[in-house]
């Protein structure tokens, strides 16, 4: 037990030379490319910047998808001059159902469906079930594997979309991850006031070109089928009567920028369109001269020019009552693409940069005094013993830092306050092992067999109580957000790296220094 | 300083018969606990907006803040439910407003309050800002008590596995009481129950456990020694015998969490004061409590093999030699 092989030693010293190698790129920059720099990232609660937590809409992305199916179904019969009634989207099922006028034409209208879905869905199975129900309607309906790959698709595609628009806003070293189901959390270090970046996170942004049912008069209580009353952006009292049919799509935009109209000085978003957008574009504009055409922004038309020319370049101009900032974001957002639902911030939480550093000069204090006093009282308690554990302890520290700095873990304010409790922890583990020797020694022991004795019968007390106190802080960090769970990861990692520190090192320790009073023939005493 | 230990927190030959007062320590826990869940229920903790919700906005004015005028461009933003205090220093504001109806409007009153502030008096430096829409402050709420509960019953199942039941019981009742109380004093001193606060209780837990565990190995070992001693007085010597690792290992958890509490600034110092006083609760629960609670559960269970031979004490130099 108290022999310690060549091995051994050499694997327990290297493994705290290794820790403290660890420590070493927090310190400076790196440097040479290669060399595998990973640092301690400092949380936001001490740096500084702006966290939220957003909802992607799951209902709505459902919702679309079956607004979808609903115009699929209409564009099939009534090309095939299928006559229809109580067509509807029943979102509780997840399927569209309706009632043919002539029963007698149901295999030619599942027939024409099916081509519709398949075409829908080039190459894969289709995701919908079309089926005559027993009380002669047919449903549509959408398989719930498809539904979920659809609504992981969403959420996967709007991070994409959010992490474009933050990189258009210039934020350096933004972090966007998926939390959950259906949420997204992004990090912006240093912004200390994230009211744009909300308001361009909350915008879709889904800009379409629709024709307008000249017709319809917007009074009526209902739209006729396949038109919506929309209400003007800067004028949500003036309605107007919007065909539902997607003319042009704003994600054939290739680009868009703010510029100012040199004419009027007014600012506006110039748009250009790739290339099948501006064929389509050429065609709609050509066919349809002397027609408004509408241009709609998250269901609120921004403005409805009249053609006055076939537009064949691809570009394009918005003009509606904007200032700079405006023009600007809608370039932005534009460029950046649509969100495939909507989003919301459900939780902000913005630390200033003056918070962050009294937060940390508030921790660093706490964490030295804390640190003194576990030392001293070490020492005083435990004289030589206690010193040893001290040598420990400072390893264990830089263990702590170095295993924390290899999982690039987040250093928060709480994760400050669990480095200095893992501190008072860890020489818990000494504690109890002096105390065991020093009974053994009072049993009458040999300095050798109490020494063995101790460690060994103390270390089935020391792995249990910090096993008791891993499974609770484990549970912390499963069930824990943002910095709490900073607080988990330090405690989780000091309780292993202290179990460590506290037998295996803190025994080396004592072991050689008994082993060299021993070799200098010095009457040895524990000094228990 | 340097070879020898200067001092013991007990001296060895300390023989303080616990077991004498296990009634009056069960009855003051008892008695603790219950006006704790009293607490609990009335008042009720003074939740954190991590668990209720709503927007909490922290900010430095260039002068001394002038509350009034803070106040008065808050209600010109229709924000007139907000409480605006002091906090800290002269021109340290805090602004308090409950969640909104829906998450949007909550972020969106958040917004409305910077503006207000920049409005009134310009050159404010908004240090903090948490805006916790109702949806997540519940399932913060919810993740929080499943942390404690599942926490509470791996420990309970670990003890199980490692010890007899009798320990497991003991441990976790005495767990119970020990978050019971530090409930009360987070009542008592309206100190915000945050998500962090829930990291306390579960150090607090597990911290409290490590101590039960000590103590209840010495049991466990002195029951396979001491195979004639009756189980009170085994119990008595167990914890004298274990009380300087039982006091020394609290001692130095408490010296760690104590500049916490006293210079770790406002986020931490509640945090750490719950620490202080769980570490005290936890230490004396250890002694009063689960030796107690086992003595009871275990009186005729744990000694169920040596009935007849309870009358042979063993001597004093039995004790000694031991092993």
């Amino acid at each position: 037990m108290l022999y310690f092989s060549r091995l051994k030693t050499a694997l327990i010293l290297g493994a705290c030379l290794l820790g403290v190698l660890f420590c070493i790129p927090n310190l400076t920059a790196a440097p040479a490319a290669w060399l595998p720099w990973r640092q301690v990232r400092l949380g936001l609660d001490l740096k500084g910047g702006s966290y939220l937590l957003m909802q992607v809409d799951m209902a709505a992305v459902a919702r679309e998808r079956l607004d979808d199916l609903v115009d699929t179904v209409r564009h099939s019969l009534l090309g095939a001059d299928i006559g229809y009634q109580n067509l509807k989207a029943q979102p509780a099922q997840n399927r569209v159902m309706f009632r043919l006028r002539d029963p007698a034409r149901q295999d030619q209208a599942l027939r024409l469906l099916r081509e519709a879905a398949a075409s829908n869905t080039p190459g894969g199975r289709p995701d919908l079930e079309i089926a005559p129900t027993n009380d002669g309607q047919i449903a549509l309906t959408l398989s719930t594997v498809a539904m979920n790959e659809r609504a992981t698709a969403a959420v996967q595609q709007s991070i994409e979309i959010v992490r474009r628009r933050i990189d258009e806003t210039g934020v350096v070293d933004p972090q966007i991850a998926r939390q959950g189901e259906s949420r997204i959390v992004v990090q912006l270090p240093g912004v200390d006031d994230p009211e744009r970046i909300k308001a361009l996170l909350g915008k879709t942004a889904k800009m379409t070109f629709h024709l307008l049912d000249e017709t319809a008069n917007v009074a009526m209580p209902v739209p006729p089928p396949g038109v919506e009353f929309l209400p003007m952006q800067d004028n949500p009292k003036v309605k107007l009567a919007i065909r539902k049919r997607v003319e042009v799509d704003g994600a054939d935009l290739s680009d868009a920028r703010a510029g100012q109209n040199p004419q009027t000085g007014q600012w506006v978003v110039n748009f250009t369109f790739d290339s099948a957008g501006a064929r389509r574009f050429g065609d709609i504009t050509r066919a349809n001269v002397g027609k408004p055409f509408a241009i709609v922004l998250d269901n609120k038309v921004i403005s409805a020019p009249v053609i006055q020319e076939p537009i064949l370049g691809g570009r394009g101009q918005i003009s509606g009552h904007f200032e700079a900032s405006s023009a600007t974001d809608l370039a932005l957002l534009l460029r950046a693409g649509a969100l495939p639902a909507p989003l919301t911030v459900v939780e902000e939480r913005t630390i200033g940069p003056e918070l962050g550093a009294d937060s940390i000069r508030a921790g660093a204090i706490s964490l030295g005094v804390g640190f003194l006093l576990v030392i001293a009282f070490m020492a005083t308690f435990y004289g030589l013993f206690g010193w040893i554990a001290n040598l420990a302890l400072v390893v264990n520290l830089l263990l702590m830092l170095g295993i924390l700095s290899l999982l690039q873990a987040t250093l928060t304010l709480p994760g400050m306050a669990g480095m200095l409790l893992t501190l008072g922890m860890a020489v818990d583990a000494n504690i109890l092992i002096n105390e065991r020797i020093r009974e053994e020694v009072r049993h009458g022991r040999t300095p050798v067999a109490a020494m063995e004795a101790g460690f060994k019968r103390a270390f089935g007390t020391i792995l249990d109580s910090n096993a008791t106190a891993l499974l609770a802080h484990v549970m912390l960090f499963i069930f824990g957000t943002g910095p709490v769970r900073g607080f988990a990861v330090t405690i989780t990692v000091g309780i292993v790296t202290s179990l460590f520190t506290a037998t295996m090192l803190a025994r080396l320790l004592m072991v050689r220094w008994y082993a060299a009073e021993a070799r200098a023939r010095r009457p040895v005493a524990l000094p228990v | 300083m340097f070879f020898r230990p200067l001092f013991r927190l007990a001296p060895d030959d300390t023989r303080i018969h616990f077991m004498r007062g296990r009634f009056m320590g069960l009855l003051v826990s008892a008695i603790l606990s219950t006006a704790s869940i009293g607490l609990f229920f009335y008042p009720g903790l003074n939740l954190g907006i991590d668990f209720r919700g709503g927007i909490v906005i922290e900010a430095r004015t260039p002068g001394p803040a002038d509350f009034g005028r803070i106040r008065q461009a808050l209600s010109g933003e229709h924000l007139d439910a907000a409480g605006v205090q002091r906090f800290g220093a002269a021109n340290d504001v805090l602004i308090r407003l409950e969640s909104q109806p829906n998450e949007a409007a909550t972020q969106a009153a958040a917004d409305r309050v910077r503006r207000a502030l920049d409005k009134a008096i310009p050159g404010t430096k908004v240090l903090r800002v948490d805006a916790v829409g109702a949806s997540v402050s519940a399932e913060l709420l919810r993740d929080g008590i499943l942390a404690l509960g599942i926490s509470l019953l791996m420990i309970l199942v670990y003890i199980w596995f490692r010890f007899e039941w009798e320990f497991a019981v003991g441990a976790v009742v005495t767990l119970l009481l020990d978050v019971t109380k530090t409930i009360g004093f987070l009542v008592i001193t309206r100190i915000e129950f945050d998500f962090v606060m829930v990291a306390a209780i579960l150090t607090i837990i597990g911290y409290s456990t490590n101590d039960k565990v000590v103590v209840y190995d010495r049991m466990r070992e002195n029951l396979r020694k001491y195979k004639a001693m009756p189980l009170r007085e085994l119990i008595d010597l167990s914890i004298n015998e274990t009380l300087n690792r039982t006091l020394g290992t609290s001692m130095t958890v408490f010296l760690a969490s104590l500049p916490l509490a006293l210079f770790g600034g406002a986020t931490l110092s509640g945090f750490a004061w719950t620490m202080l006083f769980g570490i005290v609760v936890g230490t004396s629960s250890s002694i009063f409590i689960a030796a107690p609670i086992l003595l009871f559960l275990g009186e005729h269970r744990l000694r169920k093999d040596s009935q007849g031979v309870r009358a042979a004490k063993p001597t004093a130099a039995q004790l000694k030699r031991g092993t």
